[in-house]
């Protein structure tokens, strides 16, 4: 059955950009390059684009396999294939790794062609703004000047209520899944403790680690465990781990009970695949994003030039971005009497909900994509 | 925030197709051409179809349950999803013409509150509840049973409705919580009831405003 509706085997493409980037910390970039994937067609009005932003640890594989013998699809693979809710017979739909990813698109890994090595600690710090930016260009270079939607969870949530308010008339609908206005000083702590574990590893060198042919696996790891605890809810770890032992207890401190293998598993698979560089750079862009900032901490004013409609979804168990977050957008939303609908769906699996298959949940994107017209 | 200037119309209840509920042609005739219009408890958002079909209002709706709630998105209506005991907090003070809590008055735990929110958050406000009074009612209870009907279809140990109340009841309550009463209608089936409608009416409707 998920053969069926799959996008099938993709390929991952290159755009390359050689005009300088001028980021908003006032950096700039001399060139860079954004990887991409895209399933299904853009059609001759190239009105039916819908840009898929990724969250902390994606990247540009949405959908599909490289190749038959992959064992696992693209992160949002549930998500997006024909008749599935985002459906590819009707939407064009993009992937990009974020600019300053770790998975081909320019970042810190990248080579600086000013130096001939490794951009490492010298790679700039990144915002929401400067991807929005950045995707813009890559819609232009598709020639797409208007999207039909901007599809995001969490930190790609943010991005797309970005696109909204920096873009307003490149945009039609926005889908901001599990997300918030900004962080509140609970998330940033987390933030905070995986760039201190990170930064503390004796093998970050300041960031120039590639140099030393070392990663700082450590601070990686303890990095990616604390947020996979966040990104469950009690509940749904007590139903999945509860205080089951693998062999009874051992009077040791290595692991024992079937939560720590998980997170010594899920932290061990994200510090051989993710560039420590890049995770700090990625939490600071979702500690810094705060559209209100700038107008009295009034998103209501913040978001009087959207245009778009939106969709907003949040998940009952999902702590890190709590339904309560979710609804300070609809109401800044609802304050420009903007076309809006809210769903708070009730599900386990906290943060990590928005990635689940859930048959509601999947029903309400399916819903609503099915009246965006293209 | 810009609003569309309300323009009270009347409207010909026998204009309407049956297929809608008896209490959607007088809604209609009480909400303004345009209008901004919030409804509560909103269903399948076959009362904002309505409303957006013949007076072209900018609507929204509030729904609690996950069925009703996609069949409301489904119909092309904007819908929220809260609870209304939680009170209205995502809506601003006076940032609707009409708010309108359509026959889920009595199902409420939190009756005074989300009348009160109604009258911060709508210029005015549309309340319509199955009346207790009517006298189909009154003759179960003097039969020695809790009424059932087509309005009221529950058994007393599944009914959702915790706060039925008469229209006098209303009236009363109105009064004690200084809320201006600008119209009320009382019909039976389809018919108006002038006579004795705290009798003779099934359900009450009410446009009210705060004093």
């Amino acid at each position: 059955m998920q053969e069926n509706n799959s996008v099938g085997i993709v390929a991952a493409q290159t755009a390359h950009f050689n005009s300088p980037l001028t980021l908003k910390s006032g950096a700039v970039l001399p060139q860079f390059d954004l990887v991409y994937e895209t399933y299904g067609t853009l059609n001759a009005d190239k009105s039916n684009a819908v840009l898929i932003c990724h969250a902390l640890s994606g990247t540009h594989h949405v959908a599909g396999k490289y190749s038959g013998d992959d064992k696992y699809p693209g992160w949002w693979d549930n998500l997006i294939g024909p008749n599935k809710p985002l459906d590819t017979n009707k939407f064009f739909v993009i992937g990009v790794n974020n600019l300053g990813g770790c998975h081909g698109s320019t970042g810190a890994t990248s080579i600086n062609s000013a130096t001939g090595n490794p951009w490492g600690s010298q790679f700039p710090v990144l915002t929401v703004e400067d991807w929005v930016t950045s995707q813009t260009l890559l819609a232009d270079y598709l020639g797409i000047q208007q999207l039909a939607a901007v599809v995001g969870g969490s930190l790609g949530g943010m991005q797309a209520l970005q696109w909204t308010i920096a873009y307003p008339a490149r945009v039609r609908h926005a889908l901001v899944i599990a997300s918030a206005p900004n962080l509140t000083a609970q998330n940033m702590a987390f933030n905070e403790v995986a760039r201190q574990a990170i930064i503390t590893d004796p093998e970050f060198h300041s960031g120039d680690y590639y140099a030393h042919g070392v990663v700082p696996r450590r601070g990686l790891r303890i990095a990616r465990m604390l947020g996979h605890i966040t990104y469950l809810s009690d509940d749904v770890m007590d139903e999945k781990f509860g205080r089951k032992l693998k062999q009874g207890i051992q009077y040791s401190f290595d692991a024992e009970f079937e939560m720590e293998f998980y997170l010594r598993y899920q932290g061990d698979k994200f510090a051989g695949e993710f560039d420590a560089n890049t995770y700090l750079r990625m939490t600071r862009a979702l500690d810094y994003y705060d559209p209100a900032l700038a107008f009295d901490e009034d998103l209501s004013l913040a978001l009087r030039k959207v245009e778009a409609q939106f969709l907003v979804v949040s998940f009952t168990s999902d702590w890190r971005f709590s339904p309560a977050r979710s609804r300070e957008i609809v109401k800044a939303l609802l304050d420009n009497e903007l076309t809006v609908s809210y769903a708070e769906v009730t599900a386990a699996h906290g943060h990590d909900a928005f990635l689940m298959p859930d048959a509601h949940y999947h029903n309400i994107l399916r819903s609503y994509l099915s009246n965006v017209q293209v | 925030m810009t609003m569309k200037k309300t323009v009270q119309n009347n409207v010909n209840i026998t204009n309407f197709p049956q297929k809608f509920r008896q209490d959607f042609a007088i809604i209609a005739g009480w909400v303004g051409l345009g209008s901004k219009v919030l409804d509560l408890g909103c269903g399948d958002g076959e009362l904002l179809q309505f409303l957006r079909s013949c007076l072209e209002v900018k609507g929204y709706g509030v729904e609690k349950d996950d069925a009703n709630w996609l069949a409301c998105m489904q119909n092309g209506s904007n819908v929220i999803q809260m609870d209304l005991e939680d009170g209205l907090s995502v809506f601003e003070d006076r940032s609707f013409d009409t708010v309108i809590l359509s026959q889920t008055l009595q199902a409420m735990h939190n009756t005074e509150e989300i009348v009160q929110e109604m009258l911060r958050v709508g210029r005015e406000i549309i309340v319509t509840f199955p009346n207790f009074g009517y006298w189909r009612n009154r003759l179960q209870i003097t039969g020695g049973r809790m009424p059932v009907s087509k309005i009221l279809p529950y058994q007393w140990y599944d009914t959702p409705n915790v706060h039925l109340c008469t229209i006098n009841d209303f009236d009363e309550f109105c009064k004690n919580h200084k809320i201006t009463i600008l119209e009320r209608c009382v019909i039976t089936d389809t018919k108006a009831v002038s006579f004795m409608p705290n009798l003779l009416g099934n359900l009450a409707m009410y446009r009210l405003k705060a004093q």
